[in-house]
């Protein structure tokens, strides 16, 4: 379709999808990409520099020659490897929130802007979330659930709703008004049809550039969230934790901490750029009327 | 004096390019024309002329996607495309000043209107703070705004339409420019106060000699105001020549189009209604708005008081009224759109007017609605085919003969049927409106409400869908309730006119009637503010 073309043709898009598909691939086949396995550790080879090949002995006593392409941190863990696991951890968190957000805050948008009545209720509900710092209400729901990917995801996504839910639900108030909204109403269209073929697909474009901005901070309060020993347990592979562990020798041995945040900075740009191009392509401000 | 033989404006062969990815290589190409001291001259065309691209040309204000590659535009001997920037602004305001379409949208919403006056003042001259508010005060005279000294401290939104475009015009005159550009300063507005507007123009002009370039769709306008036409047609020019010449003796077949295409306000004959049952009839309905919340005290707003009408079968019923008349009203509170506050409505002689959710479905069926704006009523991610059938589905029919019905509609309203296939963003606003008519008249119903349905389309546009809905009615023996602002439309449509003023009925009647011997001195004003009124277009 001619929209999807325009899509592609965005230089921006490109640079950002390109990136997040080298990303991807990277998290997805992190066990082919020169890696051992990343909660493996070996206290013989600590804080080893980038680049160097030494002995690493894992748990069960096998002993290999590895390339420790970022080097090692201070109990011996090949950092690139959790680099490379890490990224799935971000990846799915950002990309799980994204789209868990975009559920829950187009359901409480479109009731709100649609069903009038729900209206005030909903948004003063919405108001007093977004009253507390996201991150404050993440690391309190951290700390009474066990700590999984999943209540991750669950603790990133409630504080997010609300800003959804706003969007959605202004979009929602001006389709509303189109005339061939009201068509649909005089055709005799049931409520849910007006919704579901008139309304949302007219949202669309709007909802994924916000999408790409959830993705994004939901990327970074993940990594804020390992960082701050309240995400998921320091064993796992984020780069939030990776960054953690090597916070105290930063002094001495940087690569710990910089190789994740180059990640995490690479990652959450690329996102954000996606968002731009989506934006500059999908806002109706830029296209309007072109037939 | 030597201006006298050279023209203020002179435009040579002005030829400017559009993008490569336009639909066709030129905006305007091999434009020529003057304007002489004192003179008005405009620039007539439907949409896609080229019109406004000349005037932002003139105005050195083209958007950097548009380059002008051949031809010359000289204010005063001086060549405007070759100036600077930095000469543009001065020539901008001293030597051509410009009056919009949208007055509220030139206009900046937190500035007083004084201060937007003064402003071009305090940018092109060294008076001092008193002398240039003496000027402003004189000028809001001159343009006869009520009470100068208040207008000076008012803010836009405090003020009226027409009088936010008298600043507007006091703001483009306040430097004496030698040219004045118009561009459809009066389609925004309403017909009473296009009229005063348009009287102000000229009476300014004749006193202080400017020379006026007046852009416009409106051959009833034109009529009015110009001393010399040039019209355009996609970038062309068709024909130049003096008001008359033009507009009376047309030689392109163009321009005769146009001119046998304006609806005269004389009223067309039309066969005599038979009596019979209505289709649609409300009694005394009325929509009352509170706004104000508290701590504020509520004010009541009558949008529609007491609107008793009838429409018979076969029958088209004019609502006629300015802004504000509450005419979108009725015929919302009758598409069941919005409620009601009082009053019935039978539709087919089922009451309407208390029913609400899935109750009105099958009234949905008898009553169908065409909107206004043909670019926003139909929805852009939906094939044309799917909003046709749409209805019929809704009651049930399935969608073999639901596709099939679509297609013989698609004959009806003169398009193809491969058109079901597309998308509206491929069709022009005319097809558009037409497709609307399809898929209003695909639930078969018994009453058209048209509201506003031709007042966006060109005016040959307008001719041919005011045709396809006669002929439709005579066809299908449907009702037609008629909304618009446009005398000269209804005139050529209507059995019987209701004109409405401040959410009430003034006058009933039909149309020869109200046209020939209107009763209520608001008709009276309404038709006396028509313009081009008693001009007798193309060949006598």
């Amino acid at each position: 379709m001619a929209t999807q073309n325009k899509i592609l043709k965005n230089t921006s898009v490109r640079i950002g999808l390109s990136a997040l598909t080298l990303l991807l691939c990277m998290a997805v086949f992190a066990p082919w990409l020169y890696t051992i396995e990343p909660t493996a550790m070996d206290p013989s080879s600590a804080n080893i520099l980038p680049g160097v090949t030494a002995e690493f002995s894992d748990l069960s006593g096998d002993t290999f020659d590895h390339l420790f392409l970022m080097g090692t941190d201070s109990l011996g863990r090949d950092t690139w490897s959790r680099v490379a696991y890490g990224a799935r951890i971000s990846l799915t968190v950002g990309l799980c929130v994204a789209v868990l957000s975009l559920i829950g805050g187009t359901l409480c948008g479109v009731a709100a802007g649609y069903f009038r009545r729900l209206d005030n209720a909903l948004m003063r509900v919405m108001d007093s979330l977004m009253a507390i710092p996201g991150i404050l209400f993440a690391i309190t729901l951290m700390a009474l659930w066990r700590p999984t990917v999943a209540t991750v995801v669950i603790a990133i996504t409630i504080p997010e709703i609300p800003r959804v839910a706003r969007l959605v639900r202004s979009i929602v108030l001006t389709i509303r008004e189109e005339p061939y909204v009201e068509a649909a109403v005089s055709l005799a269209t049931s409520t849910i049809n007006i919704l579901w073929r008139h309304i949302l697909p007219n949202a669309i474009a709007p909802l994924l550039v916000q999408g790409t901005y959830v993705c994004a901070s939901a990327i970074l309060v993940e990594a804020i969230l390992s960082f701050l020993g309240v995400g998921l347990p320091p064993e796992i592979p984020t780069w939030g934790n990776i960054m953690a562990d090597g916070r105290t020798q930063f002094n001495q041995y940087p690569q710990t901490v910089l190789f994740p945040g180059f990640f995490l900075a690479i990652t959450v740009l690329a996102v954000n750029i996606l968002g731009d191009g989506l934006r500059d392509t999908l806002d109706p401000k830029f296209n309007k009327r072109t037939g | 004096m030597t201006e006298r033989q050279q023209p203020v404006l002179s435009v040579q062969g002005l030829t400017i390019d559009l993008p490569r990815t336009a639909d066709r290589p030129h905006a305007v190409r091999d434009i020529s024309f003057d304007v002489k001291q004192g003179e008005i001259v405009c620039l007539l065309g439907e949409s896609g002329s080229g019109k406004s691209v000349i005037a932002q040309a003139v105005m050195g204000l083209l958007p950097k996607t548009l380059r002008t590659t051949a031809g010359d535009v000289k204010l005063l001997g001086e060549s405007v495309c070759k100036a600077s920037g930095e000469r543009l602004r001065q020539l901008r305001g001293e030597k051509m000043a410009m009056v919009f379409q949208e007055p509220m949208t030139a206009l900046n919403p937190i500035m007083t209107c004084g201060d937007q006056v003064d402003e071009q003042l305090w940018q092109h001259t060294k008076l001092s703070t008193s002398e240039r508010r003496q000027k402003v005060l004189d000028i809001f005279a001159r343009v006869k705004l009520p009470d100068p000294e208040r207008v000076l401290r008012s803010y836009p939104h405090q003020l009226s339409g027409g009088q936010r475009q008298r600043i507007v015009i006091a703001m483009a005159l306040i430097l004496k420019p030698a040219l004045l550009i118009c561009d459809e300063p009066t389609t925004a507005l309403d017909v009473t106060t296009q009229a005063e507007i348009l009287s102000l123009i000229a009476e300014l002009q004749a006193q202080s000699n400017t020379a006026v370039l007046f852009i416009t769709h409106d051959l009833g306008v034109v009529a009015e105001i110009a001393d010399r036409v040039v019209v355009l047609k996609l970038g062309e020019m068709v024909e130049q020549g003096d008001r008359l010449d033009v507009l009376q003796q047309p030689k392109e077949p163009y321009t005769q189009m146009l001119l046998a295409a304006v609806p005269g306000l004389v009223p067309k004959h039309r066969e005599p209604i038979v009596d019979a049952y209505p289709l649609l009839q409300t009694v005394d309905l009325s929509k009352t708005y509170w706004t104000g919340a508290w701590p504020k005290r509520k004010h009541r707003v009558d949008a529609a008081k007491n609107i008793s009408l009838k429409v018979l079968p076969g029958e088209t019923v004019g609502i006629v009224g300015e802004s504000g008349s509450g005419k979108s009203t009725v015929a919302r509170c009758i598409a069941r759109l919005i409620e009601p506050s009082a009053g019935e409505i039978f539709a087919d002689g089922l009451s309407i007017a208390t029913v609400t959710g899935s109750a009105l479905y099958p009234f949905r069926r008898v009553v169908q609605i065409v909107f206004q704006d043909p670019y926003r009523s139909l929805n852009p991610r939906r094939t044309v085919g799917e909003a046709i059938i749409e209805g019929p589905l809704n009651f049930g029919v399935s969608r073999a003969d639901a596709w099939k019905q679509a297609e013989e509609l698609m004959h009806l309203v003169r398009l193809s049927p491969d058109a079901l296939h597309r998308y509206p963003n491929e069709f022009s606003g005319g097809q558009r409106q037409r497709i609307s008519i399809a898929r209003a008249l695909a639930c078969k119903p018994k009453v058209l409400i048209a509201d506003e349905a031709v007042s966006a389309l060109d005016v040959s546009v307008q001719a041919q869908i005011l045709e396809l809905l006669d002929e439709i009615q005579q066809r299908l023996h449907i009702g037609i309730l008629f909304i618009t602002h446009d005398l000269r439309v209804a005139s050529q449509i209507c059995d019987r006119i209701i004109v409405m003023q401040r959410g009430e009925i003034v006058e009933e009647g039909t149309t020869q009637d109200v046209f020939v011997n209107p009763q209520h001195t608001y008709t009276q004003t309404l038709l006396a503010a028509a313009p081009g009124r008693g001009f007798q277009f193309g060949l006598a």
